[in-house]
């Protein structure tokens, strides 16, 4: 598969901050790829370079095959974006601010417009001036989506959608996806990601830490286990690869990595077991696991 | 609850909010009717400037339309009022209006109304609040235009009443900016609506004035000019403002009882669902932005300069009755005092176009700061084509305004003297200005692409402008500094001869500074954080 963006030892400084800190990313044609990381971590600043519309300081950036600073122009006629922070113009009205959009990117299907409308329930004869936070995102989104373009480069774009909106974007993004259009996907809402995306990649202060399938990535992780057995299991914390144990009103939950999953397993049958229930972890987990020390750290910052 | 529960701890917290705001306001409108007042006074120090002041200017139906009822002609005081009135009565209802508006509708707007409305408010505490403190404003408004006729040696029933009346007109839009929010489902529409009010206020009494007819009286503003100071001195024409108050805040409360919080008793319009033909392009984008800006731009300048073509008649007396404004005018010795007043027109007229080429020209930065340029340039538009196409507008609108203000002064100066070639003399006359004013803008452009958080240092130029060619001969600036304003290397057409030199010199600067706009366009970052 070749890829739609690939992103080597990029940096880029604001002044003393640095912003980006010799980032990695590739995306292939084709896929979902989600852009996991907590705010301030370089999302919108990676997404801002691919546009062309900030100049990295070094590093190497290929955007469909094309140089994103360069040929910015000529690139964006073949891709969508939607911005985090959707700024409209007060005085149109939302549907002519999805065809100018539109117009200016080079054409509009119209009867795919009227569908997303109806879809994400807009009303495009109202002044933007009189959105709500959601309301600007559809305009964003709208005009994106019925853009048929190859790549869509989407900045948290569900942040001030309700959940019903919610859904009617992630079924969007389904419809790209069988069409074998290429989406990169930031968010730090890990159940958006999860449901959508074919690969993560997980940027942390500037630079992408884990990158694959969410296979993958769970493999490094654990599974949770809460379970029920008619006798005592008193050895539980001898099976290897098992952490965070708690007894409670008779069950007993813990997490067992993946690895090991079959030991404990061993271990538990013969105790006769008369319920029990796991999941893999969710990317919430993952998330915490990786950053759990950096938040922490970010607030204690934050706090002083 | 009480009616008035949360009154209190509103306005505190209002007054506080504004603790800036509120008193750039006051002590701005004061001080400037404070500098005038001065500034005439010194001007008219002899009997004989006094009688010639009331047989010219006062008897030119063109400065009673702008200015108001000349009363007490034959006095400093009369004058001081005719002189000041203006500026000090505008001021205050603008002030009242965007005070009112701020605290309430535009509240609404943001969202931060609920949550006060979730504590223990009273239904109208809001309105209440922002009436009081916008009531407030003008009587200190009042109360500092009083004291600043006191300080110029002026008996304290007069002072006391101008205060008066000015104050009375700020409450008086107060009245209408809190029925206006009501009314309105936004701070912009509510602001509107008030503006509007005013500017039918103002027109009412400028033809009624003119007129000497009774018409006057349905103007709040002409109940402010009725009290007459230093001839009738009469205060009943306040009881006039303080009915039509009540009856605004007895509106304002029915308004707010019958509709909800968020909306207005009006509901807008419901817009176009799709883009016209017009808005496909950054050229359309950029026009239907500023069509708007430039119409006002060009009605303003227009009645700007068809006024003061009318006073071509009666300058020549004016000037030749008071030396002081002689020296204003620096009328050279073979030069028509006419010629040399249409060619301080034309200048002025230049730097208000200046005005409007900046604003126009730094409308990329506003657009890019609020984040509104990152989605356009994420689509097929480079960064080359966006620039240059919102320069197209801006030397377009440019072109068009300077063309405007020259039309509109030639025009007028032709149906007032007779000469109809004077109409076009003037209008070509105002296109040696061009390179002036896009040269301005050009250095608007050029701190844009170089250092655009400092875009608004241009307008220091501008103001610069301003002061050399409206004050440079009084305040006697030195050339060399004087040279530094584009505009003083044009010559004063119509008097001087024009020459290509300068002009050539100009739009090559100009040529310059805007080619280095865009080289530093294209290679910085963009975005609001840029």
């Amino acid at each position: 598969m070749s890829a739609a963006i690939s992103v080597s030892g990029l940096v880029k400084t604001f002044g003393t901050t640095v912003a980006l800190d010799g980032l990695d990313l590739e995306v292939c044609t084709g896929e979902v790829h989600g852009f996991l990381g907590p705010n301030g971590s370089g999302k919108s600043t990676t997404i801002r370079i691919l546009l062309g519309l900030l100049k990295a300081d070094s590093g190497r950036v290929t955007l469909l095959d094309g140089d994103p600073w360069r040929q910015a122009a000529d690139l964006h006629r073949r891709l969508a974006y939607v911005p985090g922070e959707v700024a409209l113009w007060p005085n149109l009205t939302g549907g002519e601010v999805i065809d100018l959009l539109a117009r200016l990117r080079g054409g509009i299907d119209t009867r795919r417009r009227a569908e997303l409308l109806e879809r994400f329930d807009l009303d495009p004869t109202k002044r933007t001036r009189s959105y709500s936070k959601g309301n600007r995102q559809k305009v964003a989104l709208v005009a994106a989506l019925a853009s048929d373009v190859e790549l869509y480069l989407l900045d948290e774009p569900t942040s001030g959608l309700d959940p019903i909106m919610e859904a009617a974007f992630q079924h969007s993004i389904g419809e790209m996806r069988a069409r074998g259009r290429t989406v990169l996907l930031s968010s730090h809402i890990l159940a958006e990601a999860e449901a959508l995306s074919d690969r993560v990649s997980i940027i942390r202060a500037g630079r992408v830490v884990q990158s694959g399938t969410l296979r993958e990535l769970r493999h490094l992780t654990r599974t949770t286990v809460v379970v029920e057995t008619e006798r005592p299991m008193d050895r539980i914390g001898d099976v290897p690869g098992v952490a965070n144990i708690v007894h409670e009103d008779g069950r007993v939950a813990f997490d067992v990595d993946t690895d090991h999953l079959d030991d404990a397993m061993d271990y538990l049958t013969p105790l006769r077991i008369t319920s029990l229930v796991s999941h893999p972890p969710t990317l919430e987990e993952l998330f915490l696991r990786e950053f759990g020390d950096r938040v922490v750290a970010a607030e204690e910052e934050a706090a002083r | 609850m009480t009616a008035l529960a949360g009154v209190r701890p509103l306005l505190r917290f209002m007054l506080r909010r504004d603790r800036v705001y509120l008193p750039v306001w006051v002590l701005g409108i004061v001080a400037v009717t404070y500098a005038s007042l001065s500034a005439v006074r010194g001007l008219y120090d002899t009997p004989r400037a006094i009688a010639a002041y009331a047989s010219t200017v006062a008897a030119s139906p063109a400065s009673i339309a702008l200015a108001g009822p000349p009363f007490a002609m034959d006095q400093i005081g009369g004058i001081l009022i005719y002189e000041t009135s203006l500026t000090a009565l505008l001021g205050v209802a603008l002030m009242a209006v965007f005070t009112v508006v701020r605290h309430t509708r535009r509240e609404e707007d943001a969202g931060r109304v609920e949550l006060l409305g979730s504590t223990v408010v009273s239904p109208h505490a809001m309105i209440t609040a922002a009436v009081l403190v916008a009531s407030l404003a003008s009587l200190l408004v009042g109360l500092g235009v009083a004291v600043s006729f006191l300080v110029e040696q002026q008996p304290l029933e007069q002072s006391l009443l101008y205060g008066a009346s000015i104050a009375a007109l700020g409450v008086v839009f107060t009245g209408v900016g809190a029925a206006a929010a009501q009314l309105m489902s936004h701070g912009r529409g509510a602001i509107g609506v008030s503006l509007g009010v005013l500017a039918l206020a103002y027109g009412v009494r400028a033809i009624g004035d003119v007129g000497e007819s009774r018409l006057s009286w349905l103007s709040p503003m002409g109940w402010s000019q009725q009290v007459g100071v230093y001839e009738l001195d009469r205060w009943w024409p306040l009881g006039l403002s303080a009915l039509f108050t009540g009856g605004m805040f007895v509106l304002t409360v029915v308004l707010e009882s019958r509709r909800d919080l968020g909306s207005g008793v009006l509901t807008p319009r419901a817009g176009p669902a799709a883009a016209g033909p017009l808005l496909s392009g950054v050229v359309g984008l950029s026009w239907r932005l500023q069509r708007g800006a430039l119409l006002g731009w060009v009605v303003g300048v227009v009645a700007m300069a068809a006024l003061l073509g009318s006073f071509s008649e009666s300058i020549e007396d004016m000037v030749a009755e008071n030396p002081a404004l002689s020296d204003v005018f620096a009328a050279g010795a073979a030069e028509t005092l006419v010629d040399a007043y249409m060619a301080i027109s034309l200048l002025l007229l230049g730097i208000g176009a200046a005005g409007f080429a900046v604003s126009s020209a730094l409308r990329m930065r506003s657009e890019e700061s609020s984040g509104r340029l990152e989605p356009v340039l994420a689509t097929g538009v480079s960064r080359g084509r966006w620039f240059a196409g919102n320069l197209l507008v801006t030397l377009v609108g440019t072109v068009v305004l300077v063309v405007s203000g020259g039309l509109g002064l030639g025009l007028s100066y032709a149906v007032t003297s007779g000469l109809p070639a004077k109409a076009w003399e003037l209008t070509r006359a105002s296109l040696v200005y061009l390179p002036a004013v896009l040269l301005v803008a050009a250095v608007g452009v050029l701190l844009f692409g170089w250092v655009p958080r400092l875009v608004a240092v241009v307008w220091a130029l501008v103001a610069f402008a301003f002061v050399v060619a409206w004050l440079g001969e009084l305040l006697e600036i030195p050339a060399r500094v004087a040279d530094l304003s584009p505009f003083s290397h044009l010559p004063a057409v119509p008097t001087e001869a024009v020459t290509a030199g300068p002009l050539v010199l100009l739009s090559l600067v100009t040529l310059v500074a805007l080619a280095g706009g865009w080289l530093g366009f294209h290679r910085r970052d963009v975005g609001a954080g840029a």
